[in-house]
C-alpha cells in the first residue's frame, strides 16, 4: 500500500513538474518579451530606408495622402537613435525634412527644415502622444513608446501570441489607461494594440496588417491606426524597405536638412 | 478697370489648366529626372479704416509659382519663378525666387550658387544676425510667410569640419531688404514729421556697383549634445535705408558690420533661444551724423513649449540699445527714439481637425514704444490640394512714429485661397 501511495505521490509529483505542457517552458520573462518585441520592431538592423505612403481617412471617408522617405539609424541597439523623414507628398510639404534624435534619458531633440524660407526650425517635442502629421498614428508609433515607461503584465498566451496588458507609470502624461498587446511568439514582433482610455473603454487599435521578412528582418509593410471612438483610420505602406545600407552619422545634421543626402533623392 | 485689372481677374481662368498639367508633361519631366510643382493663389486685404495717402485695398493679387528641380548625381538645379498679377500695383510681372545650382566638390563641402531664399538665427520673426533680405510689404499686407524672406544673389559655400562647421556667403551687389516706402502702405516721415504714403513715396539710392557693393556673411557653428551654438559675422549695409541724404531727400543704405552668437536648446521640456549681435554702423561710429542710424547692441531670447497636445505657446524678449544715444539726442528733434527699445513678443498655434485646421496668433508688443503689432491667421487645408486661409495684420500705438504705431492706418484683413499641385 505504502509503495502505491509513493508510485502515486512520484507520478503527481512529475505531473506537476511536467505541467504546464512542453512548449510552455520557453515562455520568457515579460521583461524579455517587451524588450525582444521593441527591439524587432524598431532596432531591426544598423539601419533602415524606406519609402513610406500613408492614407489618412477620416470618419466621413475623406481621404488625405502623405508620401516620404524614412530614413533610420541606430546609435545603439535598444538605446539612442536618429531619424530623418523626407516629405514628398502632399506638394505643400514637399522637401520638407523632419529629423529627430531619440534619448531614453531625455527629450529627443526635433528639428523641421522649411526650404522656401531656408529655416532650420526647433521643434519643442515633449509630448509623443501627438498626432504624426495630421495622421492616427502619433509619434511614439513611429519612433517607439520607451519600454520603461509601462508597467508590463503577460495577461494570455495563446498558440501564436503572447497578450501583455502595459499600464503608464506617469498616467498623467498620456491619453490612456491601458493598451493590450498582442506579440507574435514565433518572432516577437507587435501585430495588435488595443488602446483604452480613462474610463476603460477601447478606444484605439493598430494593427500589423502585413508581415513580410526582408534581409532576415520580420518587417510590417503595411499597418493600420483606427480611431473607434470618433471614427477615421490611416493606412501605412512600406516600400523599397533596405536595412543595413551603412547610413552616416552625419545624414542626421543640419547640413543635410538644408540640403538632401542621396539616399532620399 | 483697365487692362491690368482685367488680367488680374481673367488669371485664374486663365492659368487653371496649368494647375493640373498635362500628364504628357510630366513624364516627359520625370523621364528627364525633372519635377515640376507650384501653386495658384488669389488673395485680397483692406484697410479696415481710412487712410487719406493709400488706396482701400491693401492687397489683390493672383500668383502663380512653377517650381523645376532636376537631380543630377552630384548636382542639383532649381528654378522657381512666379507670376503676379497685381491690382493693387496695377501691374503684371514675373518674379524669380529662386534660380540656383548645388553642387558637391568636395566630401567635406556643399556650394550653393544663384538666387536663393538665406536665414540663419534663432529669432522668431526677430532678425539680428540673419542679414539676408526680407520683404516687409509683403510681411505686413498678408502674403504667404514665404514672401517675408526675399531672395539673395549668392554664393554661399559651406563647410564641414569635426570641431565646427562654417557657412560662407557672398553677395557680389547688395541686396536691400523691401522697405515700406509709401506706395502701399502709409509710414512715419521724418521730413515732414507726419504719416505719410502715395503722396510721398520715398526713393532710396540704389546699391549696385561691384565690387565696392558685395556682402559678406560668416556664419561658424556647432551642436554641443543637442544645444546649438554659432557665431556670425557680417559686412555690409543696413538692409533697409537708415540713411538720409540730404541733398537730394532720397534714403541711403549706409555701411554695416555685424558680430553676434546665439545658443539654441532644450530647456524644461521646451525650446529655448539666446540671441546678440553689435551692429557697428560704420559711416556713424560717434553717434553724431543725425542722417546716419547710430550702431547698436541688439539681444533676444525666447522660450517656446507645447502646453498642451497640438497647442504650442512661444515667448521672446528683444532689446534694442543705442550707442552714443546723447550724441544722437543732441540732434535728433522732437520724435527722438528712446535709448532702449524692448519687443515682446508672444506665438500662439493651435492645431485642430487632424492638423489640417491652424489658429495663430502672432503679437509683438513694446513696452518702451507703447506700440504693437498682432498677427492672426486661419489656415484650412480643404484637401492635399486646396487650402484657403485668412488673417489680420493689426497696428497699435499711442505715437505716430514709433516703429509699429506709424502703421496704424495701415490695420487690415486679407483673405486667399491656394491650389498647389
Amino acid at each position: 500500500m505504502k509503495k502505491y501511495i509513493l508510485a502515486l505521490g512520484l507520478l503527481l509529483f512529475c505531473g506537476v513538474l511536467a505541467w504546464p505542457p512542453a512548449g510552455a517552458a520557453e515562455i520568457p520573462d515579460v521583461e524579455e518579451i517587451v524588450d525582444r518585441a521593441n527591439r524587432v520592431a524598431y532596432y531591426a538592423g544598423e539601419d533602415f530606408r524606406a519609402s513610406v505612403r500613408m492614407v489618412i481617412s477620416d470618419a466621413q471617408g475623406r481621404t488625405r495622402e502623405r508620401q516620404l522617405i524614412m530614413l533610420r539609424r541606430d546609435v545603439n541597439d535598444g538605446g539612442e537613435q536618429q531619424f530623418y523623414l523626407y516629405f514628398e507628398k502632399p506638394a505643400d510639404v514637399r522637401k520638407m525634412v523632419f529629423m529627430v534624435h531619440k534619448f531614453l534619458d531625455r527629450d529627443d531633440d526635433r528639428w523641421l527644415y522649411l526650404p522656401a524660407l531656408d529655416l532650420v526650425k526647433r521643434i519643442a517635442g515633449s509630448d509623443k502622444r501627438t498626432s504624426f502629421v495630421g495622421s492616427h498614428f502619433v509619434y511614439e508609433d513611429v519612433s517607439g513608446r520607451g519600454i520603461a515607461e509601462d508597467n508590463h503584465e503577460l495577461v494570455e498566451v495563446t498558440d501564436s501570441h503572447f497578450i501583455l496588458k502595459n499600464t503608464p507609470k506617469d498616467p498623467d502624461n498620456v491619453e490612456f489607461s491601458s493598451y493590450t498587446m498582442w506579440i507574435d511568439r514565433e518572432n516577437f514582433m507587435p501585430v495588435k494594440a488595443e488602446y483604452y482610455d480613462k474610463q476603460d473603454r477601447k478606444y484605439r487599435l493598430m494593427e500589423a496588417l502585413e508581415v513580410r521578412s526582408i534581409q532576415g528582418h520580420p518587417t510590417v509593410v503595411k499597418s493600420r491606426a483606427s480611431d473607434l471612438a470618433g471614427g477615421g483610420e490611416t493606412v501605412t505602406e512600406f516600400n523599397d524597405i533596405r536595412y543595413d545600407l551603412g547610413l552616416a552619422d552625419s545624414i542626421f545634421t543640419e547640413r543635410y536638412l538644408r540640403r538632401p543626402p542621396r539616399e532620399v533623392r | 478697370m483697365n487692362r491690368v485689372l482685367k488680367i488680374f481677374f481673367l488669371l485664374p481662368l486663365l492659368l487653371s489648366p496649368a494647375s493640373a498639367p498635362a500628364s504628357p508633361t510630366m513624364e516627359w519631366l520625370a523621364d528627364h529626372d525633372l519635377e515640376l510643382h507650384g501653386f495658384l493663389d488669389v488673395r485680397t486685404g483692406a484697410r479696415l479704416q481710412d487712410d487719406p495717402y493709400e488706396k482701400d485695398f491693401s492687397l489683390a493679387e493672383t500668383r502663380l509659382q512653377l517650381d523645376l528641380d532636376g537631380d543630377a548625381a552630384r548636382a542639383i538645379f532649381k528654378i522657381k519663378a512666379d507670376l503676379v498679377g497685381d491690382a493693387v500695383a496695377e501691374d503684371l510681372s514675373a518674379e524669380l525666387r529662386e534660380a540656383n545650382l548645388l553642387f558637391l566638390p568636395l566630401d567635406f563641402m556643399d556650394v550653393k550658387i544663384g538666387r536663393q531664399p538665406l536665414t540663419w538665427g534663432t529669432g522668431d520673426l526677430l532678425f539680428i544676425n540673419d542679414l539676408f533680405p526680407k520683404d516687409w510689404e509683403s510681411f505686413f499686407i498678408g502674403r504667404d510667410n514665404e514672401y517675408l524672406k526675399a531672395p539673395s544673389d549668392a554664393l554661399k559655400a559651406s563647410l564641414f569640419f569635426e570641431p565646427a562647421n562654417i557657412d560662407l556667403v557672398y553677395v557680389p551687389i547688395f541686396n536691400n531688404s523691401t522697405y515700406i516706402d509709401g506706395s502701399r502702405l502709409s509710414y512715419w516721415n521724418p521730413l515732414l514729421a507726419r504719416v505719410a504714403g502715395r503722396d510721398f513715396v520715398f526713393a532710396d539710392q540704389e546699391r549696385n556697383r561691384f565690387p565696392e557693393d558685395s556682402e559678406f556673411a560668416l556664419r561658424l557653428y556647432r551642436n554641443f549634445r543637442g544645444i546649438e551654438t554659432a557665431f556670425y559675422g557680417y559686412s555690409g549695409f543696413w538692409k533697409t535705408p537708415e540713411g538720409l541724404d540730404p541733398a537730394t531727400m532720397t534714403l541711403t543704405y549706409p555701411r554695416l558690420a555685424v558680430w553676434g552668437v546665439s545658443a539654441r536648446g532644450p530647456v524644461w521640456q521646451g525650446i529655448a533661444n539666446i540671441e546678440a549681435g553689435y551692429y557697428d554702423s560704420r559711416e556713424d561710429r560717434d553717434g553724431d551724423d543725425p542722417f546716419v542710424r547710430n550702431s547698436e547692441w541688439r539681444l533676444l531670447t525666447g522660450y517656446e513649449r507645447e502646453v498642451a497636445t497640438d497647442f504650442t505657446a512661444a515667448i521672446q524678449y528683444y532689446l534694442e540699445l543705442m550707442q552714443d544715444y546723447d550724441a544722437y539726442h543732441r540732434t535728433a528733434g522732437p520724435f527722438a527714439k528712446d535709448e532702449f527699445r524692448h519687443v515682446f513678443t508672444l506665438r500662439l498655434t493651435r492645431l485642430l481637425l487632424n492638423q489640417n485646421l491652424q489658429l495663430s496668433l502672432f503679437s509683438y508688443y513694446s513696452p518702451s514704444d507703447d506700440d504693437g503689432h498682432l498677427r492672426p491667421n486661419i489656415h484650412y487645408k480643404i484637401t492635399d490640394q486646396w487650402a484657403v486661409e485668412g488673417g489680420g495684420n493689426i497696428f497699435f500705438g499711442s505715437a505716430d512714429h514709433t516703429f509699429f504705431g506709424q502703421f496704424e492706418n495701415n490695420t487690415n484683413l486679407y483673405v486667399g485661397v491656394r491650389r498647389t499641385f
